[in-house]
C-alpha cells in the first residue's frame, strides 16, 4: 500500500497526472456485533464514545479503501485522486461503508 | 447526569491540551494547494482519517424529547456533537504526525447515524483530509 497515493485533492501534490482511468469503487456492509452492542447499551445510558463501534467502522472503512485500490491495480493506476468516503444505513444495526475516487497514472 | 456532566468537562479539557499540542499540523479545508505554498511542498500526499463514535446518553435523549415539545436550543447535544467532531479532527492531525505530514488539505468531516434501534444509537464523525509535506516547516520543527 506505501507505493500506492491516495488523495482527497484533485492532484497529487508535486506530481504529475498522466493517464485517468476513471471511477473506481470499494463497498462493505458490516453489522453490529452482539458484545458490542452490550458495551454500547451501556454506554448509551452514561455517554461517551463507543470504542468497539470506532474500531468497526475504522477496520471496514479500510477494507473498502483495499477493495478500491485493488480495482484501482487492475486498471493499471499508481494513484487515486479525489476520494470521497460515504456512509449508509442499510437496515437497523447494518451499514454500508462506500469509498470512491478516480484512478489515475501520476509520474 | 452528574457523571455526564464531569465527563464531559475532562473531554473538553483533554481537547484543547491535544488541540494545542497539534497546533503544529494544520488543517485547511481547500480543494487544492495554493500555487503560493505548492512551490514548497514535498511530492506526494496521504490520505489520513480520523473517526469516533458517540453515544448519546439516556438523560440527555429525555431532556432533548421534553425540549422538543417546545423547541429551541438542544443545549446537551450541540456539546456532544462539537465534542465529537474535534475529536475526530484531532485523530487526524494524529494520523498525520505519525506519518511526518505537517499540512492537510481538503480536510472534511462526515456524520452519519449508525444503528438506530431504540436502545442503542450511536452518531459517527469522520474526518479526512490530504496530509502532505511542507519542507520549510520540517526545516524550521528539525531546528
Amino acid at each position: 500500500m506505501s507505493d500506492f497515493i491516495l488523495s482527497n485533492l484533485e492532484t497529487v501534490p508535486g506530481r504529475e497526472i498522466t493517464a485517468y482511468k476513471g471511477l473506481v469503487q470499494g463497498n462493505t456492509v458490516r453489522a453490529k456485533h452482539v458484545g458490542r452492542d452490550i458495551m454500547a447499551g451501556l454506554k448509551n445510558i452514561v455517554g461517551g464514545e463507543l470504542r468497539g463501534y470506532t474500531e468497526l467502522l475504522e477496520d471496514a472503512r479500510r477494507e473498502a479503501t483495499s477493495r478500491m485500490i485493488d480495482a484501482a491495480r487492475e486498471k493499471g493506476a499508481n494513484a487515486v485522486v479525489n476520494v470521497r468516503f460515504s456512509t449508509s444505513a442499510i437496515t437497523a444495526g447494518a451499514s454500508e461503508l462506500y469509498v470512491y475516487g478516480t484512478a489515475v497514472i501520476v509520474s | 447526569m452528574v457523571f455526564g456532566n464531569l465527563n464531559e468537562r475532562r473531554h473538553f479539557k483533554r481537547l484543547q491540551a491535544d488541540e494545542e499540542a497539534l497546533s503544529h499540523i494544520k488543517v485547511y479545508n481547500l480543494k487544492s494547494v495554493p500555487p503560493s505554498l505548492a512551490a514548497d511542498l514535498e511530492d506526494g500526499g496521504t490520505l489520513v482519517t480520523g473517526n469516533v463514535v458517540i453515544a448519546i446518553d439516556y438523560f440527555k435523549r429525555v431532556i432533548a424529547t421534553i425540549k422538543m415539545l417546545i423547541g429551541g436550543r438542544l443545549g446537551s447535544y450541540e456539546s456532544l456533537v462539537e465534542r465529537a467532531r474535534r475529536e475526530a479532527v484531532i485523530r487526524m492531525q494524529k494520523h498525520a504526525a505519525s506519518i511526518g505530514a505537517t499540512e492537510i488539505y481538503n480536510a472534511r468531516i462526515e456524520f452519519s447515524v449508525i444503528g438506530q434501534q431504540p436502545k442503542i444509537s450511536g452518531a459517527e464523525l469522520m474526518a479526512y483530509g490530504t496530509a502532505v509535506k511542507s519542507r520549510a516547516r520540517l526545516k524550521s520543527s528539525s531546528v
